[in-house]
């Protein structure tokens, strides 16, 4: 069984503008130990994702319909009584600003144990030595003086290993990371990513690695979902992913990335602008800004097609590419 | 990319510090940029690497003289900016893209005034017509429709936001534009077409850019040369593809390494140089070499004092003392 499985998620914001679907049937399994990676553009659908799962949506956003199954329990209509237990305890979301994810006005030790006394029924003292414990694995130097100090002490890759320390406190089995790299400097940023990969190898935790960076993902995930416009257009291991990309948006990310090899070439954007999520198209949510597009792909969504075992995408390319073998075949 | 290397902005020993208070009644010079020199021949791109911190904005603020240098000399084309007048002229030549493209557009006014604000200001034009025509002729520049003219900078995403940027930018036809992060704030796919039209307009218009960024490879691509700061000071600088595939100072050697490659294979196999620690804060800046604490290779000397820069054949420019025995 799977650690967690999300099936055909849809997640609304309900605005005066009208229903925004943030999250389009997104379905997706995670194993014990694995790391997974959700790459997307603002607006994809990617942290919502994340927040759906963790049911920490802004007031306007619902769950429509769906099923999360965290080791076979169900969480979309559990209520706020389970989600409590499960929260922080077993599956743990860091942010990516570490700027303003932590409260100003309460001490680090504070804050960390917080999550370790709501969560255990550690007392006090057994707490304050978890928090120390914790603050060592993430290497802060001197954890007892770091301890009493409050968060403007402390360094933006500081406060993220503290924010990870928090995360980390109740042996979750799985850690949803928001980007938490983003806002630090890529020295810092390689630290994090570092420790972040240690850790997972010496607890075992499954991650959800949440970022717009294809470098990261690179270094990071062992399988990778690609999201645009709330849906999934492709997902498979990162191997398959990077050396064979099936969809045509993940080809124009890769595309649009400068590349070390050839750095005078023009880079090949992808053209226009990300979609408005009130107006979503017919057809697939990409075909608008696709330069392969063809007429039915303005007309109609494409199904999510299994190409191997580690891969599937969801483009009509690739349904036009088994046709035309066919009749290749016939011919 | 073009050949001729006549220099087009000269920057001498350049110093920018603040006060910062501490206490009451005492302040400490935050040193910002440390004497900083280098050149940018016409026609090149120059990028400016660095961490959070390290001065780069600064460098390039003070270029433009937002900030009043402490000490030192910026020359544009042979004269030296100093008083009043010359600097009334430079500041026609050398414009600023910023970073930001939320909190850098005027949310009153109407993009065909925003583009047009420099024009006001330095009287550039006869008559309605000829400023509503540069107006259109600048929003072609970078891809914008004469309907977009009379729209508020709300309505705009992101991508086209540092458009609208970008035309103002050029509304003088400058011969220098600092560009200061200006893709940092945009995703991946809107980042390209940026980019893309930066080469473009280089191409097209002649310019010179000081491309700030902290991006390694969106620098690489669109650099002629590189230089790396740290801490206020200048520790390296060489062509783009030299520095990327032979860095000499131990700071950007980790600093290369430390970028993620979108390439899992490659990723796996990289040996990445994690620096222990954080960047001291610059008021309390070591002695000696600025990076001293952080490196590997430190030794007593280092705490003696700042090494220059120094050729090390080719243009590849090196601040360490100890280059000679880690290189």
């Amino acid at each position: 069984m799977s650690m967690l499985e999300v099936k055909d998620l849809h997640t609304s914001f309900f605005t005066d503008a009208g229903e925004v679907k943030a999250v389009n049937g997104v379905s997706f399994t995670l194993d014990e130990g694995k790391v997974l990676g959700i790459v997307g553009e603002s607006g994809s659908g990617k942290s919502v994702t994340a927040y759906s799962i963790m049911q920490i949506l802004a007031g306007s956003g619902k769950i429509v319909s769906g099923s999360i199954k965290f080791k076979g329990q169900e969480l979309v209509d559990a209520g706020e009584k389970v989600m409590k237990t499960v929260r922080g305890n077993k599956i743990s979301i860091i942010f990516q600003d570490p700027m303003t994810s932590l409260n100003p006005t309460y001490t680090i030790g504070h804050q960390l144990m917080e999550a370790i006394l709501l969560h255990t029924d550690r007392n006090k003292d057994q707490a304050r030595e978890r928090a120390l414990e914790m603050l060592r694995l993430v290497n802060v130097n001197e954890p007892e003086k770091r301890l009493k100090q409050y968060p403007y002490e402390f360094s933006g890759g500081m406060r993220q290993r503290v924010m990870i320390a928090m995360a980390l406190a109740c042996e979750p089995d799985i850690l949803i990371a928001d980007e938490p790299t983003t806002a630090l400097d890529v020295t810092i940023q390689a630290q994090i990513l570092e420790l972040m990969k240690s850790l997972q190898k010496e607890l075992g935790m499954a991650i959800i690695m949440i970022t717009h960076d294809l470098g990261v993902v690179a270094q990071m995930c062992d399988e990778v979902i690609v999201m645009y416009a709330g849906s999934i257009c492709e997902q498979g291991t990162a191997d398959e992913i990077f050396y064979h990309p099936a969809h045509e948006y993940t080809k124009g990310l890769m595309r649009s990335i400068p590349s070390v090899e050839d750095a005078g070439a023009r880079l090949k954007p992808i053209s226009g602008t990300p979609i408005d999520l009130l107006n979503m198209p017919k057809g697939c949510a990409f075909a608008p800004r696709c330069e392969a597009a063809m007429k039915i792909c303005l007309n109609e969504k494409c199904e999510r097609m299994q190409l191997n075992e580690d891969h599937a995408a969801a483009c009509w390319m690739n349904v036009k590419a088994v046709l035309d073998k066919e009749k290749g075949g016939e011919a | 990319m073009s050949e001729n290397k006549t220099p087009l902005v000269e920057v001498k020993n350049l110093k920018q510090y603040f006060d910062v208070s501490v206490g009451m009644f005492k302040s400490l010079p935050l040193k910002a940029v440390d004497d900083v020199s280098f050149t940018i021949n016409k026609g090149e791109t120059l990028g400016l690497v660095g961490e959070s911190g390290c001065g780069k904005t600064t460098v390039g603020r003070t270029i433009l003289h937002l900030y009043k240098p402490t000490a030192g000399e910026v020359w544009y084309d042979g004269e030296k900016i100093g008083d009043k007048k010359s600097l009334q002229e430079f500041r026609k030549k050398a414009t600023m893209v910023f970073q930001d493209p939320y909190s850098s557009l005027n949310p009153r006014m109407t993009v065909a005034d925003i583009i047009a604000e420099p024009l006001d200001v330095h009287k550039m034009y006869d008559s309605p017509k000829e400023r509503r025509e540069r107006i259109l002729e600048l929003m072609g520049y970078v891809g914008l429709n004469s309907e977009h003219a009379s729209r508020y900078a709300h309505e705009f995403s992101g991508g086209q936001r540092q458009r609208i940027g970008i035309a103002r930018s050029l509304a003088l036809n400058p011969g220098f534009v600092v560009c200061d992060e200006p893709v940092s704030a945009l995703d991946v796919s809107i980042q390209a077409q940026v980019i893309n039209m930066f080469d473009e307009l280089q191409d097209k218009l002649g310019l010179t850019y000081l491309f700030i960024a902290h991006d390694l490879l969106v620098v690489r691509h669109i650099s002629d040369r590189i230089a790396v700061m740290y801490l206020g000071h200048m520790v390296e600088m060489a062509d783009a593809g030299e520095i990327y595939d032979n860095p000499l100072h131990p700071y950007s050697k980790s600093l290369i390494s430390a970028v993620p490659v979108p390439d899992p294979k490659i990723a796996r196999e990289n040996k990445r140089i994690v620096l222990e620690g954080d960047i001291p804060s610059p008021l309390k800046a070591p002695t000696g070499c600025p990076f001293r604490t952080r490196c590997p290779h430190a030794t007593e000397a280092c705490a003696q004092s700042m090494p220059e820069l120094k050729d090390m054949g080719g243009g590849h420019m090196v601040a360490c003392h100890r280059i000679d025995e880690i290189a």
